[in-house]
């Protein structure tokens, strides 16, 4: 038998190694990718007309009924200016991260069910471990949110891991009444340690109770709410329209839309 | 445990004797991973908050560290002794790869839950520790078995300790209030502590105590 302690044999023992589990990673990663790759998607699809319907719609229905409902969608930057060419379903948010602010790209879909539009804002930003992810509905004039879902790679669970929670996500149902806008003026929806803003007082509108526990992740999640809904509100007021005051139709194929 | 001692007993040998019995049962109590041997603590740490990824993080730790002491065992004789941590790191590694990418292909939702838990599984020492003490010096099936038991008798510490911080942390178990509004509405409140990591710690210890006290194998001569 060969000598197992000779460092010819440990190299070649090492490199032999290696090349196997190489070749066995790649052949796992090639057979694992696209099924991997398709519920990402469908996921993505889920989330956005959960968002827009305010319910939880399984993979499937929702993989199913996004043609139906989401027929439109635009990417602006941040100063508001529409850009073409590029897909917002597609629109990968956290290479735009990377970019310098100005020249981040901010993806909106267009839910159409009748004569009921609602703005989906696609949205990411950082948590207290990584990223986290979410998209926000916004009713059609412009200012009343209809509701949010988020997501994230790995907060703590029982901690920042509670904003994907019903709990948390119910707080941005229509009925709460949470708006962007005061008096025309932007305001965005906060996320605040619970108590900071009195219930009664009326800047609470755009405030919605923090996670115990999960500051950083609450924060994360604020910023990223803030930073889109400003990018949102670039753009409407670049198309001209002011937001609180009149039923806008952003859609450019609006007119054969109407029931 | 040394490899003659196996080898002898190769003659006629039924399908469990009372060798590999003991391999997955000492691991559950007299010689635990976790408040025995002292390994995998920092996940015990990390996954106690709910019972559910605590759960979904036995299966993948038994899981890995059956087969990667099955495939140590199997090339035994083949790693040079000096590069032998890397060895097992870079088969351990993989193992957790391929996990990982089967969960997130076939059980999407499975492998959302579990996120960088699956990850964390390759920093687990008793993966490491059961690969080093026994699989580099057994055959493969009592490897296997050892891998199991090392795997299960971790898998009780951490639903223990899971069960015990969401009950008293969020008042429910895997998601279902236990603890729920009737409690909270009688003046009970949720201890926000236990959903805290040092809470884990203690929990850990305060089960070491338990164990040291009522078993006669761990009790120290002084």
């Amino acid at each position: 038998m060969v000598n197992k302690e000779s460092n010819s044999y440990t190299l070649i023992f090492s490199a032999v190694l290696v090349v196997l589990v190489g070749v066995l990673l790649t052949v796992v990663f090639e057979i694992t990718n696209k099924p991997y790759e398709k519920s990402v998607e469908m996921e993505k699809r889920q989330n956005i007309l959960s968002a827009a319907l305010g319910k939880t719609l399984t993979r499937e229905e929702a993989d199913q009924m996004f043609v139906q409902y989401i027929k439109e969608s635009k990417v602006y930057n941040a100063a508001g200016e529409e850009v073409k060419g590029q897909d917002a379903f597609t629109l990968d948010l956290s290479k735009e991260l990377k970019k310098p602010e100005s020249e981040q790209l901010f993806p909106m879909f267009i839910f159409q069910d009748g004569s009921t539009v609602r703005y989906i804002l696609g949205m990411r930003g950082t948590g207290l471990w990584g990223p986290v992810w979410g998209f926000i509905a916004i009713e059609s004039d412009l200012n009343s949110v209809f509701y949010a879902n988020f997501d994230h790679k790995g907060e703590t669970p029982g901690l920042g891991a509670e904003i994907k929670q019903e709990v948390f996500e119910d707080q941005f149902a229509l009925d709460k009444g949470k708006k962007i806008y005061q008096d025309s003026d932007f305001h965005g929806v906060l996320v605040e340690k619970k108590g900071k803003t009195s219930e009664t007082s009326e800047d609470y509108q755009h405030v919605v109770n923090g996670i115990s526990g999960g500051t950083i992740t609450s924060d994360g999640v604020s910023n990223m709410l803030q930073k889109y809904l400003k990018a949102f509100d670039a753009y409407i007021k670049k198309a001209g329209i002011a937001p609180a005051t009149q039923q806008a139709n952003l859609s450019t194929n609006a007119s054969n839309q109407q029931p | 445990m040394s490899t003659e001692s196996i080898a002898i007993e190769k003659e006629r040998k039924p399908l469990f004797t009372s060798k590999d019995r003991k391999l997955i049962t000492d691991p559950l109590n007299d010689d635990n991973p976790i408040t025995v041997q002292v390994l995998g603590i920092c996940s015990a740490l990390a996954v106690t908050v709910q019972v559910k990824p605590a759960l979904f993080m036995c299966f993948g730790v038994i899981f890995v560290v059956a087969m990667g002491n099955f495939v140590i065992s199997l090339i035994r004789n083949f790693i040079p002794s000096r590069v032998r941590i890397i060895v097992q790191l870079v088969v351990v590694a993989a193992l957790v790869t391929v996990v990982d990418q089967a969960l997130k292909a076939y059980a999407y939702d499975v492998s959302k839950e579990l996120s960088v838990f699956v990850g964390l599984i390759i920093t687990n020492c008793i993966v490491m520790g059961r690969l080093e003490a026994f699989a580099l010096a057994n055959k493969p099936g009592p490897s296997v078995l050892d891998g199991i038991g090392n795997g299960l008798g971790y898998s009780l510490i951490l639903v223990a300790v899971a069960v015990v911080r969401e009950l008293l942390g969020s008042g429910s178990i895997l998601g279902f209030p236990i603890l729920g509004q009737w409690a909270l509405d009688l003046g009970y409140k949720h201890n926000g502590f236990f959903v805290l990591p040092p809470m884990a710690l203690i929990m850990v210890g305060i089960i070491i105590w338990i164990q040291r006290s009522k078993n006669q194998k761990l009790i120290e001569a002084n």
